[in-house]
């Protein structure tokens, strides 16, 4: 079943267009990969589905309801978390005070919490510390606990690897597995080896245009289309 | 350098500044009796202006507004708090301290009421078509200041209004050869008391989580579910209206105010949020602490850069830090 679609989404930031055409469709469960080279549109496409940035033409739906119109607040409240690129972590306030912001009533479900702290323990460790004095790893993971101490029906997650140790790496992989059981996932990512792990289906995004659409392991398997779309060597 | 700043740090960080400010001031003027005075004057004028200032500095932090209409605000509330005091003037006038006090608390809800009705009316109609245009901030704003001058002229005229304050806050306390003006005490203690208010607010509450939060990434706010917009419309009649009760508080100070109080504050307003560090209350208190310090020591000293104090006191700690002395995470 059809969670999310993109329905020739076209994107323009101020007088530039970035999305020419994006059409995709997220099934619901497990983990979607949005691939592409730098510049490509991945991230206009994360925030053109967040209302960040409005797509004309073009629609976004989801659960079969329109959503291209909604702001950004409304589009949340429907059960779609985003966590951007530059993480989006409040460093003034306490890890304990971005998840309660993340919350629907001001109260944790003291059942999310604990998974929220089984999967990141230092979420635990650190609780009263301010963000900022972070890891770029735990507020990697800060970023991400925010994203499922609520459930939610679809994380929206950008280049959650960029700039990590690769132990941080293996343990965010572990989390999304555990996360994607009840959650489905849109992942854009640039760590092929980490986007192969864990993506059922994927779409290569190239110059504003999908480029091509398919399931991962057909993808793993065709090394001349990933050497054309993503430049990788085989 | 990097110890001694640790040190810094450690023992209190800027928070030290006004106390290592108030020192270096007692050695320069040498009476202990004159630096209380001072020290309490300042004070007392930093909490007036810290009630003046907060309000910017949340609007500026919270939606990236500069409103240079802001000190609109201040005006209004000092004037409206003279026609209020004067309206009252039976109350003022009589031995008994309840009806003294009536009258001012009047004076603060008008202006204050005023200050939330306005911030209301001016968000909507001059501040919401320009969101994300500096440029055109200014300008709008800037002209908003001049339409509220000219209304002020055309509702109040143009002489010096006199402001009458009430017996019980006449006078000064007399300690040993110290003598420290009763009303400065008294400013000292509201702008204390609006500043644990504020503090608790932002420190305690969903709500001042929200601001505190949305100052710092108001874009990751809205992904979370928030309408920041609407939050901003609260804020923005939040600091009117602490900028109006900032009016009250300087009305009385001053006991004789103009319509041009609004455009000679705005400058020392927007020091002070600049100084403190945009979004920041603790800044702005720290700000609006240093400005007041710092005018009364140097018209003491050296009353010829009295004007041009908070200027230099703005380059000195601009270039120390450049954020300010306590900005909001960014």
């Amino acid at each position: 079943m059809t969670l999310l679609s993109l329905n020739s989404m076209k994107t323009n930031i101020g007088q530039y267009s970035v999305l020419h055409d994006i059409s995709i469709n997220v099934p619901e469960g497990g983990v979607f990969v949005l691939l592409g080279r730098n510049g490509a549109g991945k991230t206009t496409t994360l925030r053109s589905i967040m209302g960040l940035w409005k797509p004309s033409p073009g629609s976004v739906t989801f659960r079969g309801q329109d959503i291209t119109n909604l702001h950004t607040a409304d589009i949340a409240r429907l059960g779609i978390a985003f966590v951007p690129e530059n993480m989006g972590i409040f460093g003034g306030l306490t890890i304990e005070e971005n998840l309660i912001l993340a919350t629907k009533t001001g109260q944790f479900d003291q059942t999310r919490l604990d998974r929220v702290w089984e999967l990141f323990p230092a979420m635990k460790t650190f609780w009263t510390k301010q963000a900022w004095s972070l890891s770029g790893g735990q507020k990697q993971m800060l970023a991400v606990s925010r994203a499922i101490i609520e459930q939610r029906d679809l994380i929206l997650i950008d280049e959650p690897t960029k700039g990590l140790a690769p132990s941080i790496i293996d343990a965010m992989a572990d989390a999304f597995r555990e996360i994607s059981e009840t959650t489905t996932i849109l992942l854009v990512e640039q760590n092929f080896q980490f986007a192969k792990s864990l993506g059922r289906d994927m779409a290569v995004i190239d110059d504003g245009r999908i480029a091509h659409a398919g399931t991962m392991a057909d993808f793993v398997a065709d090394k001349e289309l990933q050497e054309s779309l993503l430049s990788l060597s085989a | 350098m990097d110890q001694v700043n640790k040190l810094i740090e450690r023992l209190g960080g800027v928070y030290l500044l006004p106390v290592a400010v108030s020192l270096i001031a007692l050695v320069l003027i040498g009476v202990p009796s004159s630096w209380v005075t001072l020290t309490v004057a300042g004070l007392a004028m930093g909490m007036m202006i810290f009630l003046m200032a907060s309000g910017l500095s949340l609007v500026f932090g919270l939606m990236d507004v500069l409103n240079f209409g802001h000190s609109a605000f201040v005006s209004f509330g000092a004037f409206i708090a003279a026609s209020v005091l004067a309206w009252l003037g039976g109350w003022l006038g009589s031995d008994s301290i309840i009806l003294n006090s009536m009258a001012i608390l009047a004076a603060f809800i008008a202006a204050f009421q005023f200050g939330l009705a306005a911030g209301w009316f001016f968000e909507t109609v001059v501040i919401k078509p320009v969101y994300h245009d500096h440029l055109r901030q200014i300008l709008i704003t800037m002209g908003a200041l001049i339409v509220a001058e000219q209304m002020i002229l055309a509702i109040w005229g143009g002489a010096p209004m006199s402001v009458p304050r009430p017996s019980f806050l006449e006078g000064a306390f007399l300690i040993g050869d110290v003598a420290i003006e009763i009303y400065r005490v008294y400013a000292l203690i509201l702008g204390g008391l609006v500043y644990i208010a504020l503090y608790l607010t932002l420190n305690r509450t969903r709500i001042g989580l929200l601001i505190r939060a949305g100052v710092e990434n108001r874009e990751m706010v809205e992904a979370l579910g928030f309408r920041i917009d609407r939050l901003f419309v609260g804020v923005f009649m939040a600091g009117s209206a602490l900028a109006a009760m900032g009016g009250v508080m300087w009305a009385g100070y001053e006991t004789l105010i103009t319509p041009a109080l609004g455009a000679e504050m705005m400058i020392v307003v927007f020091i002070v949020v600049i100084i403190g560090g945009l979004g920041s209350i603790e800044g702005t208190l720290l700000g609006a602490i240093m400005v007041g310090l710092v005018a009364n020591y140097v018209g003491f000293l050296a009353p010829k850069l009295a004007l041009a104090s908070n200027m230099i006191l703005m380059m000195v700690i601009l270039l120390w830090r450049p954020n300010g002395l306590k900005p909001a995470v960014k």
